[in-house]
């Protein structure tokens, strides 16, 4: 197939033990407008300092409750909304720096998929037109963008005699979903962001979904973020994994690690709230009881700290900063318990070898 | 692995096949258009009205300016004048022909341009949104205030009457609510995941309008806009017989309504004639906007 990438994409400078996307400090509060003259009252704190790092050809999975942040994260990673603060390095380029990389080159390397598949597509538009519409946008011909369009619904696992033509209320959910990722994939992108793509599917669809992912992934040489709330999912689909609770990282590491040893007491809760098949594990507490916090005005110090099992005086003082545990470099957490010296009783000893 | 996904994308699309018929937005509303038997009568009663004042030169039996003192205030009925005549003696169905020309003019260009100009700014301030939204939907906001009669009115006192001005002022009119319609569907449509999507693929935001924010846009317009019509209509004659309007001896409707109210007890069936006329021409209009409406309503 001709979209199979040859040895080496052109595109690809710092080879590849350089990151494909490094972030840094990536911050989006929102105003809560109000009175007379519409002032911020207050912020909504939606993505408070989070950072991450994607290497080239891997799956990052970021997992978290609705509301913690995900799909803002993915959103200010597109630049579909301006970060307040924060540095998006890609592939060696910080993006919307002085001879960096610019919006529009980081849009044509990086491409997003949509939970909602109904509304990500324009009801007026063909899936042929839709699908193209990028490309033309970018100036390539017609004739040539509704060739690549078709060659991308057969790589999708659509016929084009059969779709190209057809409206998206006329499509079923997972094949709009298809379409989506084809319209997504038209743009050549070296990373795809998936915010929660299969999640509004129903199992039987969100498993072909799946597969065809992994497939398009290893046949395209892409690397994903990919974003749900679905533990299973991200556990079959990542390499490593983000937990994000309220708007910050609380842990990071190889998705192994993670779900054979959650270390943040929040993720022990996520993982501890999936439903087993198995009757002997079967629960009768809740691992976590109450709602998220309200993110206008976060708890300070440690923001999981009112819902959390072990929580000390120190978690309320001092902000947990992500790092490492013993053991695993790769494997970074954000947790007073964990943190030698922090003054938490769970903590290791000060010096402990790591 | 390869083999299952292969398998599984297989049987989501059938292997081969004839095309199904697809159908877009615009063609389904049309099938059900002419599926609507009440809106289709309506629209046949507007294009007979239309075509008579398009052709009126060649269907008008008599002249509609030529007076005659013998011959005023004849009965509607009349052998050689069929809906009887003015207070002039003028043959009123061929004034009534003659004056659809005006008060279908007067109706339908204030609309017309309103829809362009408060469509455009609607769909501006909804799209761009924030400052700009507010500076424009709060001077739409001062117009909207005033009493749609009493604007028109206001607007016609102060530039003198003529039918250019009559334009113009109902035009004014009708750019604030058209523009409020707009402004509110292009703000629903930018929150859209499909103008995020075409975002993120680098476009330029005039190609996103135009491709992906106008075409949703257009639908809710169009139906607001030929409910407008009736109101211009009955505005423009309004204004007419107020004397704001269109200046004698034109034939209009609301002009001739006016002149003929001084004779409603000598001869009241001619003077509720063009009145009747103005009342059936926007109930047309009004029904087929209701039509129109309730076509492009449907759940796809």
């Amino acid at each position: 197939m001709s979209a199979i990438p040859t040895e080496t994409d052109p595109r690809d400078r710092g080879g590849p033990a350089q990151p494909l996307l490094i972030v840094e400090g990536l911050k989006k509060h929102f105003p809560i407008r109000g009175g007379l003259l519409g002032r911020p009252q207050a912020w909504v704190q939606a993505v408070d300092g989070v950072d991450l790092v994607v290497d080239k050809g891997e799956t990052l999975g970021i997992v978290g409750e609705s509301g913690c942040g995900k799909s803002t994260t993915a959103r200010l990673l597109m630049h579909l909304m301006t970060p307040d603060a924060g540095e998006i390095i890609f592939d060696g380029e910080a993006v919307g720096a002085l001879r960096g990389l610019s919006v529009r080159d980081l849009r044509r390397q990086m491409q997003m998929v949509f939970q909602d598949s109904y509304s990500s597509l324009n009801p007026r538009m063909t899936i042929e037109d839709s699908i193209a519409f990028g490309l033309v946008a970018q100036g390539t011909s017609g004739q040539e963008a509704k060739t690549r369009a078709a060659s991308m619904l057969r790589m999708v696992g659509l016929t084009p005699d059969m779709f190209a033509q057809r409206y998206p209320h006329e499509l079923s959910g997972g094949q709009r979903q298809r379409v989506n990722i084809a319209r997504a994939l038209t743009m050549s992108p070296r990373l795809l962001i998936l915010d929660e793509a299969v999640s509004a599917l129903d199992k039987s669809v969100e498993a072909q979904v799946l597969n065809l992912l992994q497939d398009l992934k290893r046949k395209l040489e892409l690397t994903y973020i990919f974003i749900s709330h679905d533990l299973n999912v991200i556990q079959y689909m990542s390499d490593r994994v983000l937990v994000m609770y309220l708007g910050k990282a609380v842990e990071i590491g190889p998705v192994d690690a993670i779900y054979r040893e959650p270390k943040h007491p929040y993720t022990r809760a996520l993982l501890s709230s999936r439903p087993s098949m198995d009757p002997r594990r079967r629960m009768s507490k809740p691992p976590l009881s109450g709602d998220p916090p309200n993110p206008i005005n976060p708890p300070s110090g440690c923001r999981f700290r009112t819902r959390c099992p072990i929580a000390e005086d120190v978690c309320a003082a001092v902000v947990p900063t992500l790092g490492s545990i013993a053991g695993g470099e790769a494997h970074t957490v954000a947790c007073h318990a964990h943190r030698p010296g922090s003054g938490h009783s769970a903590a290791p000893a000060e010096g402990a070898v790591h | 692995m390869s083999q299952t996904s292969l398998a599984t994308a297989g049987s989501v699309a059938p292997v081969k096949g004839k095309r199904p018929v697809t159908r877009s937005f615009w063609r389904n509303v049309l099938r059900r258009l002419l599926q609507d038997r009440f809106t289709m009568v309506c629209f046949g009663v507007l294009m007979l009205i239309i075509l008579a004042a398009i052709f009126a030169p060649l269907i008008a039996p008599h002249d509609p300016y030529r007076t005659s003192m013998a011959r005023r205030l004849i009965a509607p009925g009349d052998a050689r004048y069929w809906l009887g005549t003015d207070e002039l003696g003028r043959d009123l169905l061929s004034r009534l022909i003659y004056g659809g020309r005006l008060s279908l003019f007067t109706g339908f260009t204030p609309v017309l341009l309103a829809t362009l100009i408060g469509g455009a700014l609607g769909i501006i301030a909804g799209y761009v949104g924030g400052a700009v939204n507010m500076l424009i939907m709060r001077v739409i906001d001062v117009f909207y205030a005033f009493p749609s009669v009493l604007l028109a009115v206001a607007i016609s006192g102060v530039l003198g009457a003529g039918i250019g001005n009559t334009i113009l002022s109902l035009t004014l009119v009708f750019i604030p609510p058209v523009a409020r319609v707009a402004e509110s569907v292009a703000t629903q449509m930018r929150a859209q995941d499909f103008v995020e999507a075409a975002r993120a693929t680098g476009a330029a935001n005039w190609r996103i309008v135009t491709a992906h924010v106008v075409p949703n846009v257009t639908g809710p317009i169009l139906s607001y806009a030929s409910s407008l019509i009736s109101v211009s209509i009955v505005l423009a004659s309004g204004l007419s017989f107020l004397g704001l309007g269109i200046t004698p001896p034109e034939p209009e409707w609301g002009l001739m309504l006016n002149t003929l109210r001084q004779a409603i007890y000598v001869a009241p069936l001619n003077a509720v004639i063009p009145g009747a006329m103005i009342f059936i021409t926007s109930m047309c209009f009004n029904l087929m906007s209701d039509g129109l409406r309730s076509a492009m309503d449907v759940k796809q």
